[in-house]
């Protein structure tokens, strides 16, 4: 074994959580690495559309923004964490602005703001409909000009967790095949979504979930797993996302008899309520017979060429190329489909786990701010906020404390699974089936809405697919660019979380953001205002359960 | 609906030449190549190397050559390269060493990006503004035509001048230039020319638009050169700060 490579911090994940989070390491001055299986600007956060939410405006302010995300999260969301992101959002959008977003501008030459879903204002701060790529390959030019070292194409395949204290991670580089020890005195995890445990998703297929199972199997608590959000505007097939911006820009979503149907369901909001209603609100119009071949229509026609050219050319462009529709003279299809996960690493406001040394941030992380329902323009927010808090409190953790002892144990363990891997016999069932089987078993199972008998089928299938995955073969015995073997691996660590979000969906007995039960349709505050945790154990996930912090809101009804 | 690729296999680490292998498989009419190359290596052969992520042209991964033309690979639908059955050829980028299959090493690539400095630069001697600093709405509309850029790295594989010349930095890093130089906001612009008006630079370009033909977002990187030698000829006649 070489030997081995120490760093401070050392954070997993490059999109804007990590890359927001390596900065902030770098900048207090500590010696701070990335690692990310793909380069950094492939990372999924490149897939945001519509923008980033913070209160700018002269009408709007920090409270009402908190207000907005605590009812949107049907007052799941933690309203300490909630408080702390609203405040410190319009100070992290200028310096992004500083750092060089070319963000979209008013006649003034201000910053311009679009309404989105379930917000009292026009709050959300875009690149015309590429603000995550815009935003992401921002930070990496700052990670460039601090010269932040980074391993791209590593892939981690576990944490070093030694007497409670995380020492680092054991990762594989994809070039060579070779697997190392990458030893930290902090580890950021910004592992991103997991939204290829659902078929179709928005998410990219690097989306595996992978912070979320190698801090579950490291032992700290998965939190509100359960929570997964369907966005209203996906296209059919492929479950490809088209921006909430589409509708902030004034986009219509139609029915089959051309009806603005969102007037049934949220008279006030219309089609800027919050996600959770929209996308329930056209699964019953296709439920009762209005849909059109298994979808709604969004409708731009009416926006005039100019506004879709300027502010939504992307999603026009991906709309011609994957569905064959000219927004600008057809109605697209469109239906509800997996977006995002509001779960995950349960942190603290500081990004610090239960697991002293090991922090999270973004997608993968669970402060909470998003609750039982996300609001469109939060995510993005998360990330800078929450990335740039974790990344100082590793900093300061890290600081003189002294490196980590080497783990000849944890490289030898993992080293010795992957040869398990190589090794099966080469007559077992394709990954790609169990994984498709996966995919369905959740959509339908543990969807836009939920019963009982559902969640239980597709627990019962996960849980075989979890047997069935130990004699998936990998063909391929090749060390470079071994994807097969890692897409095995990513399937175990999907089929993980896909029971986590099953239990915990099984056992919450009531409605609640994006949680629909159809035998327990009303939020139930007395039982289930608490935080669902999921720990690892030998025999499955154990769940527990842990206060919502509640500082300014009691919860009211949720109407739109 | 069949479809058939013709792929060029290549292991860097292996003895061996590169060779092509023909693989046909049974998909849907809609399929992209990417698509293809998915159920290739899920269902077929899972020997076969390229990168994918996003699927829906923003995260830069999948660029190669598709029938010679550099191209993403998740854009390209099958039925668009060929009529029913007829082989398509997919190749890894082109001016780059390859690794495996259809992955570049993308190093050099990435190496040219950074050296134009791509990142605002701040006179700290200014003072900050109170808030964002303003921008002109036109302006900011046209900056993010060159926002647009996702580094993929087609036009870098469909420049001629690279193919001749592996110093020269390339339409994606020259169009990033000029994104930073075109900015109201940075103070780099005459640092930045000086560095990049050069033999291996700016002037290799022969403005053969190969870059804005292929580029899979719209960008005009042969414009964006244009434009770049404007400012630096306005800077030596003394008309431009």
């Amino acid at each position: 074994m070489s030997e081995a490579l120490t760093h401070d911090v050392l954070v997993v994940g490059a999109g804007l959580a990590g890359m927001r989070a390596a900065l902030e390491a770098a900048r207090q001055g500590v010696d701070v690495a990335l690692l990310t299986k793909v380069y950094p600007l492939r990372s999924h956060s490149v897939a945001a559309q519509g923008g980033i939410n913070a209160a700018l405006g002269e009408d709007d302010s920090p409270e009402t923004h908190a207000y907005d995300t605590v009812k949107g999260s049907d007052y799941l969301g933690d309203q300490d964490a909630i408080e702390t992101m609203c405040r410190e959002a319009p100070s992290d959008i200028i310096e992004l602005e500083r750092m060089g977003t070319v963000f979209s501008r008013r006649q003034d030459g201000r910053i311009a703001q679009r309404p989105f879903g379930g917000a009292g204002f026009p709050r959300t701060c875009y690149v015309a409909d590429i603000t995550g790529q815009a935003l992401l390959h921002v930070l990496h030019e700052q990670v460039l000009k601090l010269n932040v070292l980074t391993y791209d194409e590593w892939f981690v395949t576990s944490l070093i967790v030694e007497d409670g204290r995380c020492r680092g991670v054991v990762a594989m580089n994809m070039r060579t095949g070779h697997i190392e020890s990458l030893l930290a005195k902090a580890v950021v995890m910004a592992g991103g979504g997991f939204g290829r445990v659902y078929t179709p998703t928005s998410n990219s297929l690097i989306s595996t979930g992978d912070g979320h199972a190698l801090a579950y199997r490291a032992g700290a608590p998965l939190m509100d797993m359960e929570f997964v959000q369907f966005h209203p505007t996906t296209l059919k097939e492929s479950g490809v996302l088209i921006t909430e911006g589409a509708r902030g820009e004034g986009g219509y979503l139609l029915n089959s008899q051309g009806e603005r149907f969102m007037a049934r369901y949220a008279p006030s909001k219309m089609e800027l309520a919050a996600r959770d209603i929209v996308s329930r609100a056209e699964q019953t119009e296709i439920n009762e017979g209005r849909g059109v071949d298994g979808c709604v229509h969004l409708d731009l026609r009416h926006l005039g060429k100019q506004k879709i050219m300027e502010r939504l050319p992307q999603i026009r462009e991906l709309a011609l190329d994957l569905a064959n529709t000219d927004l600008l003279t057809d109605p697209l299809p469109i239906r509800p489909g997996m977006h995002y996960a509001m779960g995950g690493i349960k942190t603290d406001v500081n990004g610090a786990t239960p697991i002293s040394g090991l922090f999270a941030a973004g997608e993968c992380a669970c402060v909470s701010v998003h609750g039982a329902n996300r609001l469109g323009g939060n995510s993005l927010l998360e990330t800078i906020v929450f990335g740039r808090r974790s990344g100082k409190a590793a900093a300061e953790y890290a600081d003189g404390r002294p490196a980590p002892s080497p783990s000849e144990a944890a490289v030898k363990r993992d080293t010795q699974a992957i040869e398990e891997l190589l090794s099966r016999p080469s007559d077992g069932e394709r990954m790609a089936d169990l994984r498709a089987e996966m995919g369905v078993a959740m959509n339908s199972g543990v969807g836009v809405f939920r019963t009982k008998e559902g969640i239980a089928a597709a627990l019962d299938k996960v849980r075989d697919l979890k047997e069935r995955w130990k004699r998936v073969p990998v063909g391929n015995k090749g060390g470079v660019f071994n994807m097969e073997l890692l897409s095995v691996i990513e399937l175990g660590f999907m089929l993980d979380l896909a029971e986590v979000i099953a239990l915990g969906a099984l056992q919450r007995e009531e409605s609640r953001g994006a949680h629909s039960r159809r035998d327990f349709p009303e939020r139930d505050d007395q039982t289930w205002l608490k935080h669902t945790l999921a720990y690892h154990t030998a025999d499955g996930p154990k769940l527990d359960y842990g206060p919502v912090t509640m500082t300014r809101w009691q919860p009211e009804r949720r109407v739109y | 609906m069949e479809v058939r690729l013709r792929v060029r296999r290549y292991d860097s680490t292996a003895d061996g030449e590169p060779s092509y292998q023909q693989y046909a498989i049974d998909a849907p009419e809609s399929v992209t190549i990417l698509d293809s190359l998915l159920i290739i290596r899920e269902r077929v052969d899972g020997s076969l190397a390229f990168r994918s992520s996003c699927r829906s042209a923003i995260c830069g991964s999948c660029a190669m050559r598709i029938n010679g033309a550099s191209r993403l690979a998740c854009k390209t639908k099958v039925v668009d390269m060929a009529s029913r059955g007829r082989e398509i050829t997919v190749e890894p980028l082109a001016n780059l060493p390859v690794i495996k299959d259809l992955i570049a090493d993308m190093t050099p690539f990435y190496e040219k990006m950074r050296a134009v400095s791509p990142w605002l630069m701040i006179d700290e001697a200014k003072p900050l503004p109170d808030r964002e600093y303003l921008m002109d709405a036109a302006r900011s509309l046209r900056l993010s035509q060159f926002v647009a850029c996702i580094q993929c790295a087609a036009c870098y594989s469909a420049c001629p001048i690279v193919a001749l010349d592996d110093q020269y930095l390339g339409p994606a890093a020259l169009a990033k230039a000029f994104r930073y130089c075109h900015d109201p906001r940075d103070d780099g612009k005459a640092q930045r020319l000086a560095g990049i008006a050069q033999e291996q630079g700016l002037w290799r370009c022969h403005t053969v638009f190969s870059c804005a033909e292929q580029c899979p977002k719209g960008v005009n990187p042969t414009e964006a050169i244009q434009q770049l030698k404007k400012m630096v000829m306005l800077m030596r006649l003394g008309l431009s700060r």
